[in-house]
């Protein structure tokens, strides 16, 4: 069974979405660590950089495989997670914890097409 | 066309120990068990084994059978003594390689054993007949009634012997092999293998592989995964063909000119000739790039002023060196080492440069 918060957003492409006032704190959820295995990279943007929701925003590389990662919601990113330029495996180890970019939302009304966990838990199938 | 996926003698083994499954030159092959890194460490550490029973076995035997190989592969088989194995290609006219595998000059005289690509037996088996027709010889593909494994690692050499019982493991040079029995059946044992690693590779019916997978299980093998021998054969910089070798792709380009001899005749040799003489357009090089990020198969290869020269072939941050490496065809030109280049990854680029293709020291028994 893969861990899943109470009180995040959620995606279809599982990313996670944890709301801060007009900050949107994103990261992948344990199922698509889960799904992706042992992750070696992890492509961020750069502060600054804008997204319109859906978008791609960088990508999770596994040893064999490389998964697009895509904001649940538009805006400018403030911060990236450098943690994670060095220690690509603390998605692994708590992919709710391995935050991967902050984004300063220029619509927060989109959150309300996300997601409760209760709706990603049926949605993953577990 | 659609084709149904064939399975391996092991197929009922690697879904009840929860593979995960992927389809592979038309099999249905399991990636990983565990997890890759996993797999490959358990092979570059300890011992690991793998289901290649996909694998081809072409067996050329009678009168030309000799001077038959000899004309269809790139090494040199006369003065190839019975139980020595030998790398090579296949090629066409034109120097594109039709497969690489390995040649097994058997006891009995003028008989061989070709082990190709899984995904070219079809392909290998039509095209060596067609070739075969002027010589006095017989091929018969056996892939289907036979099962292999390969059991590759610093300790292959004492599960062989001490789980499998065969003693004669001992005294095997790399690239020999011996005929041994299994509950007195023939099983050929020979000290090969994909990984850059000391091993053996087995081959036999496909009801002895079964259990043999089982004695080698209970042993505490690793069971690997088609993932991990990717990782493994590229860090020691062997080649994949499809990847590194194809019909556009030859041996002279993916620099195995080595393993090509010309003091005879064979298909694609006036070719390879040509090529050798420096009338080739791109050439097969390693890449590192300063990052972590990874180089996949297809991405572009640049000069550092931003003009396309080629093309990733495989790449990965290798699991053994923790270095972002890549096999990149590129144009001559520009396959110098230490030549400056970069390679565009997603919307980025990353500069690198030409890097010897053996990443990866190999521990082969001398």
């Amino acid at each position: 069974m893969s861990k899943i918060i109470e009180g995040l957003r959620y995606s279809e492409s599982h990313e996670w979405v944890k709301v801060d006032g007009d900050i949107a704190v994103i990261g992948v959820t344990d199922f698509a660590q889960k799904e992706m295995g042992d992750i070696t990279y992890v492509d961020m943007p750069a502060p600054d950089d804008e997204f319109e929701a859906e978008e791609v925003f960088g990508a999770l590389e596994s040893v064999k495989a490389s998964s697009d990662l895509y904001t649940p919601v538009s805006g400018t990113v403030v911060e990236v997670n450098e943690e994670l330029e060095d220690a690509p495996e603390k998605v692994n180890e708590d992919a709710f914890g391995a935050w991967i970019i902050k984004i300063h939302m220029s619509a927060p009304e989109e959150l309300e097409g996300l997601m409760d966990a209760a709706a990603y838990k049926a949605h993953i199938g577990e | 066309m659609d084709q149904e996926l064939k399975q391996t003698c092991l197929y009922e083994r690697h879904v009840a120990m929860g593979a995960k499954m992927s389809p592979f030159a038309g099999f249905m092959m399991p990636i990983q068990y565990s997890s890759i890194t996993q797999e490959h460490n358990a092979v570059r550490g300890k011992v690991g084994m793998f289901d290649v029973s996909h694998m081809g076995e072409i067996f050329v035997e009678g009168p030309e059978a000799e001077a038959f190989v000899n004309y269809i592969f790139t090494n040199e088989i006369r003065g190839f003594e019975p139980g020595k194995v030998l790398y090579g290609m296949m090629c066409q006219k034109d120097g594109g390689t039709v497969d690489d595998l390995l040649v097994y000059r058997e006891f009995a005289p003028e008989h061989f054993l070709l082990v190709v690509n899984a995904a070219n037996i079809d392909k290998d088996f039509a095209w060596i007949l067609e070739q075969s027709k002027a010589f006095k010889c017989t091929v018969r593909n056996e892939s289907p009634v036979w099962g292999q494994i390969a059991v590759q690692g610093p300790l292959a050499e004492k599960v062989v012997i001490e789980a499998l019982g065969y003693k004669e493991a001992a005294s095997l040079e790399f690239y020999t092999f011996c005929d041994v029995l299994y509950k007195g059946k023939r099983l050929i044992l020979s000290r090969t293998g994909y990984t850059g690693e000391d091993g053996f590779e087995l081959y036999t019916s496909p009801e002895s592989i079964v259990e043999i997978w089982d004695i080698l299980l209970k042993a505490g093998v690793e069971p690997c995964g088609l993932g991990c021998r990717d990782t493994l054969r590229f860090e020691a910089g062997l080649p994949l063909y499809g990847d590194e070798l194809s019909p556009e792709i030859s041996p002279v380009m993916a620099g195995l000119g080595m393993f090509c001899k010309y003091d005879k005749d064979f298909i694609g040799k006036e070719a390879l000739l040509d090529q050798k003489a420096g009338n080739l357009a791109k050439k097969l090089v390693g890449i590192e790039i300063e990052d972590r990020a990874i180089p996949r198969a297809g991405y572009p290869v640049e000069t550092p002023e931003g003009r396309e020269i080629g093309v990733v072939t495989t790449g990965y941050h290798s699991i053994t060196l923790d270095r972002s490496i890549c096999f990149a065809l590129v144009e001559k030109e520009m396959s110098a080492l230490d030549t400056p280049v970069q390679i565009r990854i997603r919307k980025k680029v990353f500069p690198g440069k030409v890097v010897k293709k053996r990443f990866y020291q190999t521990n082969y028994k001398k």
